[in-house]
């Protein structure tokens, strides 16, 4: 089957953006499970970053509206070394439950990249240039998974992705115990 | 032990417990895990993803190695908070766990990382998983022992095996005597301003050389503590008698301890002279941003503080004591203790006569009870949390904005000297200035 391409608006980072700023320890108290509780995450998503950096080029742009629990971005491009810091899991979750598919970066932290694949939140794409000086925040972006690029549609260019490799199956499963299963490993 | 086979003490360690003659680095391998580690922060949800898909009444895979250490919002009144540790509790009653350490008992330890080797699960050759990006702490031992996320954690619950990519070997040595003012904070503080915060990305970082190999064990887990902090997989030090001799009575259970083979290959060595090191600090935001304390010397401060897995052991509080002993302090000073053994040493160990605890409470310092504390600043409750637009120098491992509480709030990391002399002096300052015995 075809993977389905990601489209939607981009919000834009920059380099090392930590766990804590994706989702500041004070909130990792929700129930990840409990359908109420869970949605802070989306609220409380990329909080940590401090006001200038949050949507670039500008900055000062919120990702999730105050009182939403949903963000109105569906990629995030950011610079390098993304999910530094801590091994939380509630971070890929946060993002995932504010609405976001993707992210595209140059390089990640290797638990984040972990947590994003095994837990089938999102999907970290690499890119082979820093696309975080390129995309503005708002601009309309689509991911074609099958051929690993990026469709930047206000500059009418595409741009390629590393493909997944060895992750891809799980990815395409939806995380690691989709995967088990289907290998019958138990 | 076979030293021949052209491996890092890494790759051994994987290949043992992936059941291979040999594996090398990039290869991805499904391996056998000798101990999960968790918390209270991470543990719940991990229980949770456990129970959805093995089974409400699904038995864990080896209660044996399954250990549970709660320690992150302890002492809150964050209902929240308070809730995790409901969940971990009655986990370990329903799985009749042997290991874990219960809040408000007299088994409470506090932080995981330095309760580990106190209860002996640190064994060299063995392979750790914790849902706690310090958990590459324990390489101090020559353990494979790297952080996950909660889906791993309950994925290894369930299977007691994961799947994990051989990382190349980054090596760093150093050579020749530390001089006494410097610290093993300094050395790994120099070394991720050196490569950066994500320069050991997807790597292992190994620690040698004499000046390393003279270390305690307290001062190799502060090195490898923080290599997650250049985005390391794991650290590690070779084991040698130093290892053994600590373990010596915490472990009934028999470990294999492997090596290096001397024709090892290396992704990069690199050399460091140990009499070059200067005290160091990383600046906010980052802990690759770093200075010498000589650059920023005289910087405004407005609070000290000393704990967590890096810096509060009871090796750093002592280096802290010889520098505060006798002087009035001029910040705002928190200890806190990383666990209750090491509490319970503050009221044991002396300096000059006087017990380390006396010498900090007459000094005015905050005592703090056992845990993480501010260092990950937690609900706005949490003891020598940066509740406002606070300076601070810290003994922690992260500065990144808002770590320690406030997003307005700015963190210098430091050596346990280093934190002192500054409580000491008001700004940051040199502890070559204020050690006893101050040479060169
Ligand atoms: S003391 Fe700090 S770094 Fe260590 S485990 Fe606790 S929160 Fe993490």
């Amino acid at each position: 089957m075809k993977p389905k391409p990601i489209s939607g608006k981009a919000f834009v980072l920059g380099d090392d953006i930590d766990t804590d700023q994706i989702i500041p320890a004070q909130h990792l108290v929700y129930s990840l499970e409990d359908p109420e509780e869970r949605r802070f995450y989306g609220r409380y998503a990329l909080s940590g970053v401090p006001d200038v950096q949050s949507g670039l080029p500008l900055g000062g742009v919120p990702f999730t509206r105050p009182d939403a629990f949903e963000s109105e971005f569906t990629i995030i491009v950011a610079g390098k070394n993304f999910g530094c810091g801590s091994s939380r899991e509630h971070a890929p979750f946060a993002l995932q439950q504010a609405g976001i598919q993707a992210v595209i970066a140059p390089g990640y932290a290797r638990i984040f990249y972990r947590n994003a694949i095994d837990g089938g939140f999102v999907i970290p794409f690499e890119c082979f240039e820093d696309l975080s000086g390129l995309v503005k925040t708002g601009d309309e972006l689509e991911i074609d998974r099958e051929l690993s690029l990026l469709h930047h549609k206000p500059g009418g260019k595409k741009y390629p992705l590393r493909p997944l490799g060895d992750v891809a199956d799980i990815v395409e499963a939806g995380g690691i115990f989709e995967y088990a299963r289907k290998h019958k490993m138990f | 032990m076979n030293k021949n086979t052209g491996m890092t003490l890494t790759e051994k360690i994987l290949a043992r417990a992936s059941g291979k003659a040999a594996v090398s680095p990039g290869e991805t391998v499904w391996v056998d895990v000798d101990v999960l580690l968790t918390h209270d922060v991470c543990g719940p949800p991990a229980i949770g993803i456990f129970k959805k898909e093995f089974g409400k009444n699904a038995a864990v895979w080896d209660r044996e190695k399954l250990v549970i250490i709660p320690d992150h919002y302890i002492f809150t009144k964050d209902v929240y908070a308070n809730r995790n540790i409901d969940i971990l509790r009655d986990f370990a009653s329903e799985q009749r766990l042997p290991y874990y350490y219960d809040v408000g008992t007299e088994n409470y330890k506090g932080v995981c990382h330095v309760a580990m080797p106190e209860l002996g699960f640190t064994r060299p050759g063995e392979v750790l998983f914790g849902t706690d990006s310090h958990t590459c702490t324990a390489g101090a031992f020559g353990q494979f022992a790297t952080g996950i996320g909660n889906t791993d954690a309950a994925f290894i619950m369930g299977t007691g095996k994961l799947w994990v990519k051989v990382p190349e070997t980054m090596k760093f040595i150093f050579e020749g005597e530390i001089p006494p003012w410097i610290m093993a904070k300094d050395l790994i503080l120099q070394i991720i301003g050196d490569i950066g915060v994500d320069g050991a990305t997807y790597r292992a970082m190994e620690f040698a050389g004499d000046g390393v190999m003279a270390m305690d064990m307290e001062g190799r887990m502060t090195l490898t503590n923080m290599v997650i902090e250049a985005g390391g997989k794991n650290g590690v030090v070779e084991p040698d008698q130093t290892t053994f001799d600590y373990l010596a009575g915490k472990t009934d259970k028999k470990y294999e301890p492997v090596f290096n083979s001397t024709d090892a290959r290396y992704h990069s060595v690199r050399r460091y002279k140990s009499k070059d090191l200067q005290p160091m600090v990383a600046k906010p935001h980052s802990p690759d941003n770093k200075a010498t304390v000589t650059e920023v010397r005289g910087t405004k401060l407005t609070r000290a503080y000393i704990g967590s897995c890096t810096g509060g052991k009871i090796s750093d509080f002592e280096a802290a004591a010889r520098i505060i002993k006798g002087n009035p302090l001029r910040l705002d000073t928190y200890v806190v203790p990383a666990t209750t053994q090491v509490r319970q040493q503050l009221r044991e160990v002396t300096f000059e006569g006087e017990t380390l605890w006396d010498i900090f409470e007459q000094a005015g310092c905050h005592m703090g009870e056992a845990s993480c504390a501010a260092c990950l600043g937690g609900p706005s409750d949490t003891f020598g949390r940066l509740n406002h637009e606070e300076i601070c120098i810290s003994t922690t491992n992260r500065n990144f904005p808002g770590r320690m509480g406030s997003k307005k709030s700015q963190v210098y990391l430091a050596s346990p000297y280093t934190v002192a002399a500054s409580a000491v002096s008001g700004t940051i300052a040199d502890p070559r200035d204020y050690l006893p015995v101050a040479v060169g």
